[in-house]
């Protein structure tokens, strides 16, 4: 096994530099997929060999001169939720099982117009439901920094597969912080984007109204190159924005003078958060007043009901999109079924696992009759002052600064037990999806070996200002620059 | 009190069309009276004259020509059924009582 991949910028310039070919980045990041795999199962699929050609014909077209874009010749990893023409799909699910997909995402033309070569499926919690990717019918993926934690959750296997060095960039989907959850337990950048900023065609549906597909990279330049790939309208997504996408790249400016940090009051209480945490988060808020920000307390008075906010919308969406999956048109098929009730009953009892059950049932109890108005209705009401609350909050700031979540990646089984336990560990990220609003996460320091992540909060459709914060950052501290000893 | 009793969990789950085992059941039941516990803390909430949000970006139906372009195949769309005939998909029998 080779050295960890470096960078997406290193690698950019290694390859225009000819100081290696696509196909030996390719075989570089198998390799190391395959050596370490067996520790972390960041993978559910590789598709080694249509890799490798996919890298050959790069090479060939960077040979003639023809690059197609920002990530020509470069390894990437999907979520395997996200679709890719004649590859499978799983969702982590047996339901989906021997499902191969007849199109292709979005996201996967515009990474392929782009140049990328993808080399594999990443692991998840089952359907995106869980934060610590044990949710998986194929088993959990593992922290390349503590084999004994999780990565995080959903997009756990997208974020060690980063970590570890395997890819340069890989997508996660992030519908109440699994892309910045994963990214500050595997110390690394993960960035869920403006709703509506980055087409979900091709992303199977968990909650549609808060779904969002972004990029875990290494560094915040990286993040920004990922970004101007894969936002931008799409016709075949009617939530798609039509707004134009900046160059974020220019943004990364390294000066922060004068820029306003919000730190929400509701979210620097001592309570329900591991002390080191709030620390290491003070104190890359002082280094960035150091750099030249100010910072002022401002107030999410809402905070305190987001969970519960979002416990209740996230599964009705998903009682509802995944009434889908159904025995008929594809995935699994219970045998033996004498009609069509019992075919739909025996197929989604045998193919979902307990957590998507469970939020099936709680969606169907919350939308059914005589319940709706007092749990789903009541919901969507405390979702407009969520969204108000952050109106207000960045009419007086720049960005708001927070931790990721309330301590470092916790062990795998100590919460899996209790649902409730574990989707409190959500309590600073599902705010953002409710209000829409973009969010990134980045390492700013560790506590017991484990990786703490700082999440930044911006404006809707700011990615820029956060990105900008991000890279400043980096650009005062080495926390970005830390690899995990023993995929070295 | 417990907020959901067996029972409910029962009916909605065949709602959802799920079947649970027994002791699926009882623990679902136990589990979802302790979430639906906890999401009771939004009753505190005064959302009197709050318009709900069902999304947070709020955009108008979008819409485009009606052109015509290539549909997918029906038989790339049919490719993954579990059963089929043709271009077709194959279930069981659908309305009960009747012979073929």
């Amino acid at each position: 096994m080779g050295p960890p991949l470096g960078t997406l910028a290193g690698l950019r310039a290694d390859l225009d530099a000819k100081r290696v070919s696509s196909r030996e980045l390719v075989d570089a990041c198998l390799a190391r997929a395959e050596a370490l795999d067996r520790k972390l199962h960041a993978f559910l699929g590789l598709r080694a060999e249509r890799a490798r050609a996919e890298a050959a014909e790069s090479d060939a077209r960077r040979a003639r001169g023809e690059v197609r874009g920002a990530l020509e010749g470069i390894p990437v990893a999907l979520k395997d939720n996200m679709v890719q023409r004649g590859e499978p799909t799983t969702c982590a699910s047996r339901i989906l099982e021997g499902f191969v997909s007849p199109y292709d995402a979005t996201i996967v033309r515009r990474l392929q117009a782009a140049g990328a070569v993808i080399v594999g499926r990443t692991n998840l919690d089952e359907f995106a439901m869980g934060s610590s990717t044990e949710n998986s019918a194929y088993g959990p993926s593992r922290n390349p920094w503590d084999v004994s934690r999780t990565p995080g959750g959903s997009s756990g296997g997208s974020a060690a597969a980063v970590a570890a060095g395997i890819v340069p960039l890989a997508l996660g989907s992030d519908t109440g912080g699994s892309i910045r959850q994963p990214a500050a337990c595997t110390g690394i950048v993960g960035m869920k984007p403006t709703y509506g900023r980055v087409s979900r065609y091709g992303l199977v549906a968990f909650a549609s109204s808060l779904d969002q597909i972004g990029p875990f990279t290494r560094s915040a330049a990286d993040c920004a190159t990922a970004l101007e790939v894969l936002c931008g309208h799409d016709p075949f997504d009617s939530t798609s924005l039509p707004e134009p996408v900046p160059r974020f790249s220019e943004a990364l400016t390294g000066d922060v003078s004068g820029l306003v940090i919000g730190l929400p009051k509701e979210y620097f209480v001592e309570e329900g958060v591991d002390p080191a945490v709030l620390a290491a988060v003070r104190a890359a808020v002082a280094e960035l007043e150091k750099a030249g920000a100010k910072t002022r307390e401002v107030s999410l008075p809402h905070t305190k009901y987001g969970i519960a906010c979002y416990y209740l919308i996230a599964p009705a969406e998903a009682s509802s999109n995944l009434a889908r999956y159904d025995g008929v048109r594809y995935g699994l098929r219970a045998k033996d079924a004498e009609n069509l009730t019992e075919l739909y009953c025996r197929t989604r009892s045998q193919g979902f696992g307990a957590e998507v059950k469970r939020r099936i049932l709680l969606g169907t109890y919350v939308l059914s009759a005589g319940y709706y108005d007092a749990y789903y209705r009541k919901a969507q009401q405390v979702r407009t002052l969520v969204r108000r609350d952050f109106e207000g909050a960045l009419a007086g700031c720049d960005v708001i600064a927070t931790p990721t979540m309330p301590e470092v990646a916790f062990r795998i089984g100590e919460k899996s037990g209790d649902p409730l336990r574990m989707y409190l560990n959500d309590v600073y990220t599902v705010s953002a999806n409710l209000a829409g609003v973009p969010g990134i996460s980045i390492p700013c320091g560790f506590h017991e070996g484990m990786p703490i992540g700082l999440q930044l909060l911006g404006r809707i459709l700011d990615e820029a200002t956060l990105l900008r914060v991000a890279d400043a950052y980096e650009r005062c501290t080495d926390w970005h620059s830390r690899r995990p000893p023993e995929t070295a | 009190m417990s907020r959901i009793t067996r029972q409910e969990v029962e009916r909605v789950a065949a709602l959802a069309r799920l079947e649970l085992a027994p002791d699926e059941a009882e623990r679902m039941t136990s589990q979802l009276d302790a979430i639906l516990d906890y999401v009771a803390l939004l009753s505190e909430v005064d959302t009197t004259g709050i318009a709900p949000t069902s999304h947070a970006v709020p955009l108008r139906t979008p819409l485009r020509d009606d052109r015509p372009g290539p549909p997918l195949d029906p038989d790339d769309a049919v490719r993954n059924a579990p059963e089929r005939e043709g271009s077709a998909f194959l279930v069981p029998k659908v309305i009960e009582g009747e012979e073929s």
